[in-house]
């Protein structure tokens, strides 16, 4: 929300720097994102000088001497130009003739001395101001120029000339009082600050509510100006004239009418004009101006019916005003001219001939205040001459619903889905009416009308200075409690004596946000941290028992992995966990069983190609493989992270922790050195898998042919401890390959199931002591069948030779025709090894017979000759 | 024989003088000291001398013997040193040689944030705890006192599966719910990590899919001051020991009070750079006491329980520590990116 500090002014005396103000509110959770400033002097930061600006900071200000207040005597034509005029301008110190474009002083070209000056905004030589002719904030200083053969020196300045709004098409009219020669800084400076309005602090989405704050926060007293909500009714008495029906009471609890009659529509004073600019607004004319200014101020959204159109649908007689939900299939076409089908929850404003508004969102197109334009084809001819007002209050919630359903914002929905007190619908009421009386003339009738079926119970909250002590850590005496609370306009009664006091603050009728016992004594105790200040509030460690500690098995499963994988060359990626099922249909060959299981979807994806929770990992590595499979010939990655299988209806999707691993591209990188640069095989990826699995030490892992949809049938295997299968992994299958933009070298994945994996890790395992003796090494090569497990001789060898049997290396696989076909020669380096004793060349050559003669008899494997 | 046996060893001192290599060193030990070696023949013949000369010449064959014995270890010896002067004064590396290319792995920039997260907060008795990612409305709104159509939904744009009430988790303070009902009412202190999602259009700042750290601290004595404590010194162990920390009021609605922590920014010292946008802070988390709703949610009565919680994106921190422009890169799984850390 933008304030203009002059309007804060109106309510509460500053004298802090503009900057300062914006920090003390931003730590008090009314964030200023940026201050902008409009004429007032910016704070400068002198060199060395090594505070920052705690906020954002742009704008102009306007220099003292140089920008001033002046007064056009006399409109005059330019002797070479038509589209131009010149000025006789008294700036207070002299009289000047000052060259402009301005159309909007034309109509007073040639009429002579003007019987009443008008009041502009002049800028003499040397001052610096924005160029009004270049698009953005250009900021110029004006030189001494010959225009068309008239000397030009200064200039009566455009509202974007002075950074107020982007306005160029004609120059500011002050209002006819500003004093001629005051220094438009001293007249008009201002400085804007933009404040983010939390949900918790919608009571501040308007001046009242931020001078409110000031001033507790600095101590000064928070003023409204005399008759601020009052105004001379000297009109015949509303009653009678209007009436009102409330269908749903908690959907409006209150709803109140105020009449003025006899106005005269016409444009806002400027200073109002001003204000609404700074504060994003754009002015219309009085009336719809004041509705507007009002919102702002005291953050009552108003509506101004035209009360003789209201009168006439009412076909001469008092209009009634009706609030009720919307029909099956009504309709209305709102003031941005849509026309909207409405929901069963929408609330109207209606009269007896029907719908009117969408209660505290906006406007029907009908019944709106119009201002006849000369020569302007219109419905209507005649400007509006009287105005029913509403003020009322609405359900914010179900504001909100409305807003979301016809996608229609406002800035009074924007107040009305926050939540406004009902209070302020009668004070929003009064001092419209004041405004208008003032600004539009006309007379107000006596009274209001008033249905008020719901007021809300204004909770009282029960609080101790012990309550503060236990929640901040810090010690208030009662009396600073009550100081803060009331600052904010709580009403305190305080009985007993310290320390165990306790206050009981009511909490004042412009807020809804404190709640009822225990939860409004938090919020309570929020309000008294805001205003006593963050900052002041002691750090202090934890003192408090600890805990139960405990393990997280899970997660230091997964972060062991991640070293062990690291250690071993691998890069950790983390990828999307959305995607699309095509995207992931591509992991599986053509041919092959499709992935049938049922995905979580989204209702509301972004993207087309990421609408569903990922299925598979391995997706995921290869999707980051062929990102860069044209920047890294060797790409070796791994990720660790969540699949998504949805559930039974109603039930939450099963979330499953993965592994997946991937690798392809040279075994090394090449250097200047001869380097092994052949492309990695199935076995690069065993390996690395083998030694993170010995990292957790899971127990009995086997490795069996394996099929799998991804992979070379061929060339996949599964991992198995003991009966558990654990994982798969093995050489991409050639046509998924070709289904993602990879090279020719072959591509090795693994798919892993952590759970499963850390099921069969072992945090505890045995260490066995070092061999004190020497081993006794020896080669063995045996012959057997060409499609025999390598890893069955092993196992045979290990079972045969027991506890002396210390490491089985196989060094060489061979194949000739002397060893005959279908057979393979399998050399093992083997260690013998006892632990109490350097075995002799007798022991081991029992052994070996031992292990010849069970390798001959479980494989019909033979001695290699 | 006197005479013969000098020559002898003149003449195998002179070869020896002249042996320049080790391998010469070997073929002179087999000429002068081997079997057939003059010397060893003049040994051969002692037999056939007389008694007389046999002890004169033996004295001197042995004094031969053992004086080219000497001079050989010398000569090596020399040989040796001459081989290491030589070596040490001539091989030379050329060692701007690149070294040969380490296959090195590396933790993703989010996981090495996440662990420094971590193990600040175990130091302090903080606990991971971990929950799911895909969540009902119940424990991702409700239960955390953000009820249907609040305003306060406003300030998460959710994900929504196409079952109703499941959505993906906006934030980790589910878990809050989660643990408070396992652990009550035992006191808590548990950090929770993990993916949170936002319906949100990806740009340079902001992304669908984010870490996020969130803390809780429950017990009987817990304090607004001991929650600004416990994050000034994580914000210091983080980010420097001199850093300066500012708390300022807030809005969650499962806080109360809540509070923005801005650490002074630890790229310009606070004087202002485009990082903190010229203002000297950086923000960091979020925080607050825990909302007696919340408390009460998770089973814990407010009457007698406090607690604080806070929430922070390791992303943003990471990239505040590594000057990472653009959020993207996260989960782009570019290489170029993730090689840098």
């Amino acid at each position: 929300m933008k304030v203009p500090i002059s309007w804060l002014k109106d309510f509460v005396t500053i004298t802090l720097p503009v900057d300062e103000l914006a920090r003390r509110l931003t730590m008090a959770g009314l964030e200023v994102e940026e201050i902008q400033y409009v004429g007032l002097p910016m704070p400068q930061r002198a060199s060395g000088d090594q505070s920052p600006h705690d906020t954002k900071i742009s704008g102009l200000a306007w220099e003292a001497d140089k920008i001033v207040v002046g007064a056009v005597l006399e409109v005059m034509p330019h002797p070479n130009a038509d589209r131009l005029v010149l000025c006789r301008l008294d700036d207070g110190l002299q009289i000047h003739t000052v060259l402009t474009g301005a159309p909007n002083l034309f109509p007073f070209k040639g009429q002579g001395p003007l019987p009443a000056p008008i009041k502009v905004a002049y800028a003499r030589e040397g001052a610096q101001i924005y160029d009004g002719h270049q698009p953005g904030q250009v900021l110029v200083t004006l030189k001494r120029a010959k225009i068309r053969g008239v000397d030009s020196y200064s200039m009566a300045c455009s509202e974007k000339e002075l950074g107020i709004s982007e306005e160029h098409e004609g120059i500011i009219f002050l209002d006819a009082d500003a004093p001629t020669g005051m220094s438009l800084v001293e007249y008009m400076g201002d400085a804007v600050l933009n404040i983010a309005i939390t949900p918790n602090i919608a009571r501040d989405a308007n001046m009242l509510g931020v001078a409110r704050e000031v001033a507790a926060l600095t101590g000064a007293p928070l003023r409204l100006p005399p008759d601020f909500y009052n105004v001379k009714a000297e009109g015949a008495p509303i009653a009678g004239r209007a009436a009102i029906q409330i269908q749903d009471a908690p959907l409006n609890p209150r709803f109140v009418l105020g009449l003025i009659e006899d106005i005269q529509i016409q444009p806002s004073p400027y200073w109002m004009q001003r204000r609404l600019k700074l504060s994003g607004m754009r002015p219309i004319n009085n009336i719809v101006d004041i509705t507007n200014y009002v919102m702002l101020e005291v953050g009552e959204p108003l509506h101004a019916f035209d009360y003789d159109v209201l009168k006439q649908r009412a076909g001469g007689k008092a209009p009634t005003i009706l609030t009720r939900t919307a029909q099956p299939g009504e309709r209305l076409t709102t003031l941005d001219g849509v026309d909207r089908p409405l929901d069963d929850f929408t609330v109207l404003v209606c009269d007896t001939a029907g719908a009117l508004s969408i209660a505290g969102v906006m406007g029907g197109a009908e019944s709106e205040v119009f201002e006849a334009q000369p020569g302007q084809e219109a419905a209507r001819s005649t400007s509006t001459r009287s105005i029913l007002l509403e003020g009322a209050a609405w359900n914010f919630i179900n504001i909100r619903k409305t807003v979301a359903s016809q996608r229609l914002q406002s800035e009074a929905a924007y107040r009305f889905s926050r939540g406004v007190h009902p209070a302020m619908a009668e004070r929003g009421v009064r001092r419209a009416l004041a405004l208008m009386h003032a600004l539009a003339g006309g007379m107000v009738a006596q009274g209001l009308i008033d249905e008020y079926p719901l007021p809300p119970a204004d909770p009282i909250v029960e609080l101790q200075a012990h309550d503060v002590k236990r929640l901040l850590g810090i010690r208030l005496s009662t009396e600073e409690i009550v100081t803060i609370l009331q600052a904010l306009e709580f009403t305190c009664q305080v009985s007993g004596e310290e320390p165990q006091a306790i206050i009981q603050a009511a909490c004042p009728d412009h807020r809804l946000d404190i709640g009822e016992g225990l939860i409004g004594k938090a919020d309570l105790l929020e309000e008294i941290a805001r205003i006593y200040g963050y900052d002041r509030i002691p750090e202090t460690r934890l003192a408090d028992t600890l805990p139960p500690q405990r393990n997280n098995p899970a997660l230091e499963g997964e972060e062991r992995l991640r070293d062990l994988l690291v250690e071993a060359g691998m890069q950790e990626i983390v990828s999307y966990r959305l995607t699309s099922p095509e995207r992931e249909a591509r992991r599986l060959a053509p041919g092959q069983p499709v992935d049938d299981m049922p995905y979580a979807r989204l209702a509301n994806p972004i993207a087309s190609d990421r609408n569903v929770l990922r299925h598979s990992l391995l997706s995921s590595v290869l999707e980051a493989a062929e990102r860069n499979a044209r920047l890294r010939e060797r790409i070796a990655l791994f990720e660790i992270g969540p699949v998504f299988l949805a559930g039974e209806e109603g039930s939450l999707p099963d979330e499953t922790p993965r592994l997946a691993v991937l690798l392809t591209g040279p075994r090394s990188l090449p250097g200047w050195q001869p380097a092994d640069t052949t492309p990695m095989d199935f076995f690069d990826l065993k390996g690395i898998l083998a030694a993170a699995l010995e990292g957790l030490h899971v127990a009995e892992v086997r490795y069996e042919p394996y099929q799998h949809p991804s992979f070379h049938p061929g060339k996949c295997a599964r991992i198995l401890s003991g009966e558990q299968q654990i994982g798969v992994f093995g050489e991409l299958h050639p046509q998924v390959r070709q289904q993602y933009d990879l090279p020719a070298a072959p591509v090795l994945a693994a798919d892993v199931n952590l759970a499963a994996l850390f099921a069969c890790a072992h945090e505890r395992y045995e260490a066995s002591p070092v061999p004190a003796f020497p081993p006794v090494l020896e080669d063995l090569a045996v012959v057997v069948d060409e499609d025999l497990p390598a890893e069955r001789v092993a196992e045979v060898i290990r079972a045969a030779g027991g506890k002396i049997i210390t490491s089985v290396r196989l060094f060489d696989i061979y194949r000739s025709e002397q060893i005959g076909a279908g057979k393979k020669s399998l050399a093992y380096n083997l260690a013998y090894q006892a632990p109490d004793k350097t075995l002799s060349d007798k022991d081991v050559a029992g052994m070996r017979t031992r292990i010849l003669r069970r390798l001959e008899q479980e494989l019909g494997a033979r001695l290699r000759g | 024989m006197l005479n013969q046996l000098d020559q002898i060893e003149q003449a195998a001192r002179a070869a020896l003088d002249a042996a320049q290599e080790e391998v010469a060193l070997e073929q002179w030990r087999i000429t002068h000291l081997g079997r057939s070696a003059p010397l060893m023949q003049v040994f051969d013949a002692m037999g056939k001398l007389s008694k007389e000369e046999r002890p004169l010449i033996g004295r001197r064959a042995n004094e031969v013997k053992r004086a080219l014995e000497a001079a050989l270890a010398e000569r090596s010896e020399a040989l040796a040193q001459a081989a290491l002067r030589r070596s040490l004064d001539n091989e030379r590396l050329d060692v701007s040689l690149p070294g040969r290319p380490a296959l090195r792995g590396r933790l993703h920039p989010a996981t090495q944030t996440l662990r420094r997260v971590y193990a600040v907060f175990a130091e302090m008795g903080f606990q991971i705890y971990r929950s799911r990612e895909v969540e009902s409305d119940e424990y991702n709104f409700e239960l955390l006192n953000i009820p249907a159509h609040h305003p306060a939904r406003d300030m998460w744009d959710t994900f929504h599966t196409t079952q109703p009430g499941v959505l993906l988790r906006t934030h980790t303070s589910p878990g809050q719910i989660y643990v408070m009902r396992e652990m009550a009412p035992q006191p808590i202190r548990v950090i929770l990590p993990g993916m949170c999602f936002r319906y949100e259009q990806v740009s340079a700042r902001k992304e669908t899919q984010f870490n996020q750290v969130e803390g809780l601290a429950v017990g009987h004595h817990i304090t607004f001051g001991d929650l600004k404590g416990t994050l000034s010194d994580f914000a210091r162990r983080m980010f420097g020991e001199k850093v300066h920390t500012r708390f300022r009021a807030s809005h969650f609605p499962f806080t109360e009070p809540s509070a923005e922590m801005d650490v002074e920014c630890f790229l310009c010292g606070g004087s202002g750079c485009g990082v903190c946008s010229g203002t000297g802070w950086l923000e960091i988390l979020g925080c607050g006491m825990v909302h007696p709703t919340v408390l009460r949610n998770g089973g814990y009565d407010p009457e007698h329980f406090t607690g604080f919680a806070f929430g922070m994106g390791p992303e943003r921190i990471a990239m505040l520590r590594y000057g990472i422009q653009d959020i993207r890169y996260f989960w782009a799984n570019d290489l170029r990116f993730l090689e840098q850390f």
